[in-house]
């Protein structure tokens, strides 16, 4: 029973415990006790990619996960070898070494030789976190499917029943309305990039978490498939608006041909960079609060710096689903620009209103 | 004297310039955004689904061009 009494006195002593704590911590990893912090080192090894997958440290030593290393190249063949012979960057093997998480090739002399040419398919952290979300997303989706067909007729439950009002949003108010009674077939591709892209959002804000999202070259892929997707499944009402716009005067059409061939590739360079800055920013901010501490080295940096870091958390949260949906949205609005089939092209001038 | 603008640092300035003038657009629009959006919401309280979606859909292709620009004054600062 906890009388107010025994409350003020809990209150009382956790106060004075956490007023006197002046232990010294030393958060740097043994070797780099001398150096300087350098918060734009410490933001850039969590937001980049790397050969082994890096947990946390204890006393200095860091305990990461290694992964496999693939490398091929024509003088060398193909190697296969785990990432921790590079010994964090301390190590040189097989004619290969890390430089800031790169791997590059080393000439007889053990000096960094960029102009060797080898193709790097390794299993990176990103990689890998992209491996383990892909699978998670199954064995979601097949349990999901799976609950569809056992209670046929049935009211849903468990996970389908989380699912199902996110599934009909995506079928009803974005895939519908965005592109029209052809809806069906793209509906795979848009559930697809919705929760790929959610589930990837969340997993980078875990602790030790990869940051998939926030690499541009998933991004740009993720844009690549919407713009072949776009350009494939487009009708001549598409083209026709791009390369020979209806309904305006001559000359204008010459000036809207180019204009309108550059739009055709900004659309998916939009989408590329706005997931990856929003999530990559995100990141950056919470981890610069973070290292405020470190910077000032001061605990008492902390009040400040993790109820703000706390608060961009929580908001990179609602970030997650919401870029996850405006990335699924504009893709859907121009799945629905090229398949929209317009009958009305004489009466471009005068608006759709005096046609209906 | 205009030789000054050659050094590395006072790039890194530019860009937290450029950087600060951005989120200054982004904000000024979209703050712009959201009060049209509530208003109508105020007045159409029916249609509030629409208006919703037409927010988000505009917001996120602000912020996406404010992002351009934040992108770029990353790279002038880490490169």
């Amino acid at each position: 029973m906890a009388t107010n009494l025994h409350k003020f006195l809990l209150t009382a002593t956790l106060a004075l415990v956490v007023l006197c704590n002046t232990n010294n911590a030393f958060a740097n990893s043994a070797p780099a006790a001398d150096e300087p912090f350098n918060p734009g080192k410490m933001i850039q090894d969590h937001i980049a990619d790397a050969p082994d997958w890096h947990l946390f440290d204890i006393d200095g030593h860091a305990y990461s996960i290694p992964l496999p290393v693939i490398l091929y190249s024509s003088q060398k063949g193909l190697d296969v070898f785990s990432s921790s012979r590079f010994e964090h960057g301390h190590a040189t093997y097989k004619g290969y070494k890390l430089e800031s998480n790169h791997i590059v090739a080393v000439d007889t002399k053990g000096a960094a030789d960029h102009s060797a040419h080898f193709y790097n398919v390794s299993i990176t952290k990103n990689v890998a976190s992209m491996m383990l979300s892909a699978l998670l997303l199954l064995a979601l989706m097949l349990t999901i499917a799976n609950s569809y067909k056992k209670r046929q007729g049935l009211a849903p439950s468990g996970a389908q029943s989380f699912f199902e009002p996110i599934i009909l949003y995506i079928r009803d108010d974005v895939a519908k309305p965005m592109i029209g009674p052809q809806y069906a077939k793209f509906m795979p591709y848009l559930l697809t990039i919705f929760f790929f892209i959610w589930f990837n959002n969340l997993l980078g804000l875990m602790p030790s978490g990869a940051n998939v999202s926030g690499n541009i070259t998933f991004t740009m892929f993720l844009a690549l498939a919407t713009f072949v997707i776009t350009t494939f499944t487009a009708n001549k009402y598409y083209w026709a608006h791009i390369l020979w716009t209806p309904g305006v005067p001559l000359p204008l059409r010459i000036i809207i041909l180019p204009l309108e061939i550059v739009g055709m590739f900004t659309k998916p360079f939009s989408l590329m960079i706005r997931l990856f800055a929003n999530i990559t920013a995100g990141h950056i901010i919470v981890l610069s609060f973070i290292g405020l501490i470190f910077i000032f080295k001061t605990v008492y940096m902390s009040a400040f710096g993790i109820p703000f870091a706390l608060f961009i958390s929580v908001l990179e949260l609602f970030v997650a689903i919401l870029q996850a949906y405006v990335f699924t949205l504009l893709t859907a609005l121009y799945f629905g620009s090229a398949v929209h089939a317009h009958e009305h092209d004489d009466d471009h001038a005068q608006g759709h209103e005096a046609a209906h | 004297m205009l030789g000054i603008l050659l050094e590395g640092s006072i790039a890194v300035a530019g860009a937290g310039i450029g950087a600060g003038i951005a989120v200054l657009g982004a904000g000024v629009g979209i703050g712009k955004i959201g009060g049209s959006a509530v208003e109508s919401i105020a007045r159409q309280p029916s249609e509030t689904n629409k208006i919703q979606t037409a927010m988000l859909i505009s917001a996120a292709l602000i912020e996406g061009v404010a992002l351009f620009a934040v992108v770029v004054c990353l790279l002038i600062a880490l490169g």
